[in-house]
Parts: C-alpha cells; structure tokens; sequence
C-alpha cells in the first residue's frame, strides 16, 4: 500500500521465560494505512498485546521489520525509541494509568513535558484536549473524582495532545461498562474520521471491533484473517 | 504543571508517609547543626591563635605546678620577649558558676597578651589594687557587674591563710578582644592579682600552674620549646613546652575527644537516616512501577526517570536538612543567649556548607539504588505487573 503508516514484515517475538524461549509472534506480515482504525483480536495469547507493543515502540522484535511513518523503529536505541514514542505515538490502555496525584489537567500535559513548549503553552494545549473529549469542566479534578469512563477521556487526551500519526489502545474499553465502552469508542472513531488519527486497537470485544474499519485476527502468534466491517 | 511540580506531586503522594519520614530528616539534621557546632566549639577553638605564644607546663600534668624560680629563668631565654606566669584559682561565683579564675601578674598579662585590650587607666587600677579583679566583657555583661563593684569568689583549691576558702576581689577594669575572635573569649574568664594571691593563700603562692612565653620571632618556638624542656631534663620540674594552640588543644581534650564523639553520634543518626529514607523511597517506587512504566511508555527515557526519583530524594532530603539546620540556627541562638559565651555554639556558614553536602549525599545515597530499579524496568512487564 503506497500510504502505509504502518509496515509490519516477517515479524517475530520470541520471550525467555526461565529456561524455555516462547515465540509470541512468527512471521507477521502486515501493513496499517494512514487513517485506518483497525482491531486487533484473538484468543488470549495470541500475541495481540504484543504486537500492539511493537507498533507503539514498547518493545523491539527478534526478527523482520517494524517501519512506522517511514522510520525503522526495530533498529532504533532505547533512548531514541523514547524520544520517537513522545512525538509520533498515543497510547490508551485498559486500566486508564493516570498518574493518581495529577489533575486530568496536569496528566494530560504530561507528554507535553517532554516539548519545547513554555508553560501557558502546554496548558493550553492540555486544555483543547481535554474539551476535545468533552472534560474541560473536570480539568482540575483528580483521577479518584472521576468515573471510569472520564478517566479512560482523560487518557485519550493525554494520548492525542502531541498530535501524533498513530494511537495504539489495548482493551481500551475492558473495564468499562457497555454504555461508558460505547461513548469512548464514538470517541475514538471520531479522532479517527474527523481528526485522521491512525488507531490500532486490541479488543476481545467484538462490540468494541465494530467501531473500527477493519479487524485483523491474530492466532497462536500468526494472522489469522482480517475482515473489512 | 512543570517537571518540578511532578516531582513534588511524586514525594508527597502518600502524605502522612512523606510528612513522617521528612520529620526524621528536619530531626537529624536539627542534631547534626547542633553537635557540629559544638564541634568547631572545641576542636576550631584556638584556630585564631597564632604561634608567637609557647606554653610551659609540668611534664606530669598541666595541674601540677611548676615554681616561680623559673620566671627570670624563662625570661632570660634569647628570644623570648616577656614571661607571664599564671596559677588556676578555681573560682566559683554565687551557688555553684565556674568562672575561670586565673592570678596573674598584671604587668605581665598586659604585655603578653596584647589582645586583651582595656583603657590604660584600668591596667594601673589592676597593677595598682592588690585585691583587683578584671573580667572579660561578656563575663561581666553577664553577670551585670561593674567597675568599682566587689565580687565575692569561692576557691576549692586555694583557702584563705585565714582558712576561709571565700574571697573578695575589687573589680577595677573590664577588658575586651582585640577582634570579632577574641572578643568572643571574653565571656569565661577573669584575672586576679597573683601579687594578692600569693600573700593571702594558705598555700600554692610560690608556684605557677603554666608560664606564658611570648616570643620575638614565631619561627623560633620549636627551638625555644626543645631548650626549655631540655634544660629541665631529670630535675624535680620537668617541663613540657607547647604552642598556645596545641595547649588549648590538649586542654580541651581532657573533657574527651569531643570531635570523636560528635562524629560517631552522626554516624549513627545518619545511618539511620539512610535505612528510614532509603525505605521510604525504595517502597515509594515499588508502589509506583505502573506510573514509571507509564511515564517511560509517554516517551520519558531512562535517565530522565531516574533523574526524577533522584530529584525526589534530594529535595526530601534538601527540605529535611535545610529545615534542620535553620532550627538548629534558631536553638543555637537560644542557647548563646542562656549559656552566653561558656557555651558559644553557632551554627554558621560552615556548618551549613558541610550540612549542604551531607544533603547531597545523603539524598544520592538514599536514592540510587530506588532510582537505578526505576532506571531499569521494563516497560512491558511493569505494565502487564511482573
């Protein structure tokens, strides 16, 4: 695909556990668009965290090639892969990992740290943010004042306010209930249609999958199939 | 929110917890500003003093007295300019305050000890009355006393010939330093006439407890030191001839090592610093392996992670120590103002610049090793809790 952001070849990931080496992933071969939203599922132990790892720069493979907006990132150092992270990647996890002691206000500036931006800057940004996801009212409030559903908001804001390409979610709905699940995927799906954000999103909710444009299946560490929706 | 707001909003994220261990640091630190300052008290005492002055005393020990047939002796040294002689009297003002009596010749005190500084007429008084006294300024600021006044002082050694161990001296001149250092020494000790003290004593009046030398040319004291002690070699006197420093040193040094001491105290206040900071932290971190993980995964590399719990330890430990040390200022003060210059601590620029780097290091040392583990994790597996 000529505008691929994501370029994913002859992939594998293999883990030492004790004495025993476990490949996760064997020759994973796949290729994500720019604007694309897809869902990743399969079986527990698939490899779908995993692989989701390795798009977002978490973790480097054993083998092939992970290419994101034209750059190697498998070949990439651990300092550079932090630095690439902060400036072209958005994570949105299960369990929100809000920092307890910071305002919504104050998480979502967080990635802005590591900018050049001055201070009124970053808060302002934060600030847009956080409107974005509806929460400009909860900005000052803590992680524990609010629900789950406005910490998992709080969380896609910290995710988008660097403006990146490319936003990997894994199970961002897992511990939501099914209406809360569904505002934040509508949110998802509209920084995807409205804002072209790139979203790669590990789910075992086939709910949750409907939202993306595509799904792709992992089993016992390969794809399985993908399937448009 | 700045990167030093995080790393506030980090040390204070269990309150009571922080709140504690920072209250042992303020404690630790309080003592340490206090202990280090009495410290200089003893052992930086008689830096001032310079090598011009020899101190003569018994080989056996500075208590044992040495006779005044060794006054022109002494004198009569090529290079030492004048002798004074000077005997402990042991005197105790009111119910039970030791004041630091010594009888001396006037003449000879003046001329010794020019940084003893008095108006001219006073010297006459003190040369003049047989029963004058004189007294440091801050002795007598102390006690309230003036000129003109008559203190009555107990001896324990040195009875009346009477048999009365209680005297009565006329105080005919108050004296001051030359300098901020000596002036500092005024508040210990006075000056009697030994003229006086020898004619009224039941004894001792025939012997000095030291002899003062004050010499022409400071590089000849070793010289002038080794010829005196040989001269008294295998007599009844034998001598030990010293610098005035090295005598307040040793001096000093029958109360004890207080250095010594002061030093293993601290030892052991900061090693249990070390094991109450150094848990606080190690468990602070393990509590917050997710939000480290996360801090990585938003792009903060490893050295910026361990920058920040370094930084958290350190300003745990700057805010402690600093906090401390302005409350052992504070105390130090109190305590000049109630035990005036017997006691003199004062925490000064020095012990704030030795406090400052025992805060560094104890915050590099009580935070490295939490911070290399900080360093160290991997994302992935303190995200998925292993």
């Amino acid at each position: 695909m000529s505008d691929s952001l994501v370029t994913i070849r002859d992939v594998s990931k293999r883990y030492q556990r004790g004495k025993q080496s476990v490949e996760v992933l064997h020759g994973v071969d796949l290729d994500i668009p720019r604007g694309d939203f897809i869902a990743l599922m399969g079986p527990s132990g698939s490899g779908k965290t995993t692989l989701l790892n390795l798009i977002g720069g978490l973790d480097s493979p054993s083998g092939g090639s992970v290419e994101v907006d034209g750059q190697r990132i498998d070949q990439l150092s651990a300092g550079q892969l932090a630095g690439w992270r902060s400036r072209h990647v958005g994570f949105v996890f299960q369990f929100y990992n809000l920092l307890p002691v910071l305002s919504a206000q104050g998480n979502v500036e967080l990635p802005l740290l590591l900018t050049k931006m001055n201070a009124a800057e970053r808060a302002k940004r934060a600030r847009i943010a956080l409107t974005l996801v509806g929460l400009a009212d909860r900005a000052e409030h803590k992680p524990r004042e609010l629900s789950g559903g406005q910490e998992q908001r709080v969380a896609i804001a910290r995710a988008i306010v660097t403006d990146p390409a490319l936003l990997v979610c894994d199970e961002p709905t897992g511990d939501l209930d099914r209406k809360t699940a569904d505002e934040v995927l509508t949110l998802l799906q509209t920084l995807n249609r409205e804002h072209g954000k790139t979203i790669v999103m590990v789910t075992h909710d086939p709910k949750a999958a409907e939202y993306a444009n595509r799904t792709v299946h992992l089993d016992k560490g390969s794809l399985a199939a993908a399937g448009a929706h | 929110m700045t990167r030093s707001g995080l790393v506030l909003a980090n040390l204070f994220h269990r309150k009571t917890r922080t709140w504690l261990t920072l209250l042992s640091v303020v404690a630790a630190f309080v003592l340490f500003g206090l202990l280090q300052s009495l410290n200089q008290v003893f052992s930086s005492g008689s830096d001032f003093i310079g090598a011009t002055r020899l101190v003569t005393q018994s080989r056996v020990s500075f208590t044992s007295s040495l006779p005044m047939r060794m006054t022109p002796e002494l004198d009569a040294l090529p290079g030492v300019q004048r002798v004074m002689y000077q005997q402990w009297f042991g005197g105790v003002y009111q119910d039970s305050t030791q004041i630091f009596t010594f009888a001396v010749d006037p003449e000879r005190l003046h001329t010794v000890y020019p940084e003893w500084v008095m108006p001219e007429q006073h010297w006459e008084a003190f040369r003049d009355v047989r029963t004058g006294m004189i007294a440091g300024r801050l002795l007598a600021e102390r006690y309230g006393w003036q000129v003109g006044q008559k203190i009555p002082l107990r001896s324990n050694i040195f009875p009346q010939k009477n048999g009365s161990k209680a005297w009565e001296f006329d105080l005919v001149g108050i004296f001051d330093g030359q300098d901020a250092e000596w002036q500092r020494q005024t508040g210990a000790s006075v000056f009697i006439n030994h003229a006086y003290f020898a004619e009224a004593a039941q004894f001792g009046g025939g012997m000095a407890g030291i002899f003062v030398l004050r010499l022409e040319d400071p590089d000849m004291a070793e010289s002038i030191a080794r010829q005196i002690d040989q001269r008294y070699e295998n007599s009844a006197d034998e001598t030990r001839t010293q610098t005035e420093k090295d005598f307040n040193i040793g001096f000093v040094k029958q109360i004890g090592d207080i250095g010594l001491i002061v030093r293993w105290i601290l030892f052991a206040v900061f090693f249990t610093l070390l094991l109450v900071v150094g848990n606080t932290m190690a468990q602070s971190v393990r509590e917050r392996i997710p939000q480290l993980a996360v801090l990585k995964t938003l792009g903060f590399t490893d050295n910026a992670v361990l920058g920040l719990v370094l930084a958290e330890t350190l300003v745990l430990c700057a805010l402690g120590g600093l906090l401390g040390l302005g409350i052992a200022t504070g105390l130090g003060v109190l305590v000049q103002q109630a035990a005036g210059a017997l006691l003199p601590i004062a925490v000064d620029w020095r012990v704030w610049a030795v406090g400052g780097v025992a805060i560094i290091v104890l915050g590099l040392a009580v935070g490295l090793l939490p911070a290399l583990r900080a360093r160290r994790l991997k994302i992935v597996d303190a995200l998925a809790g292993r």
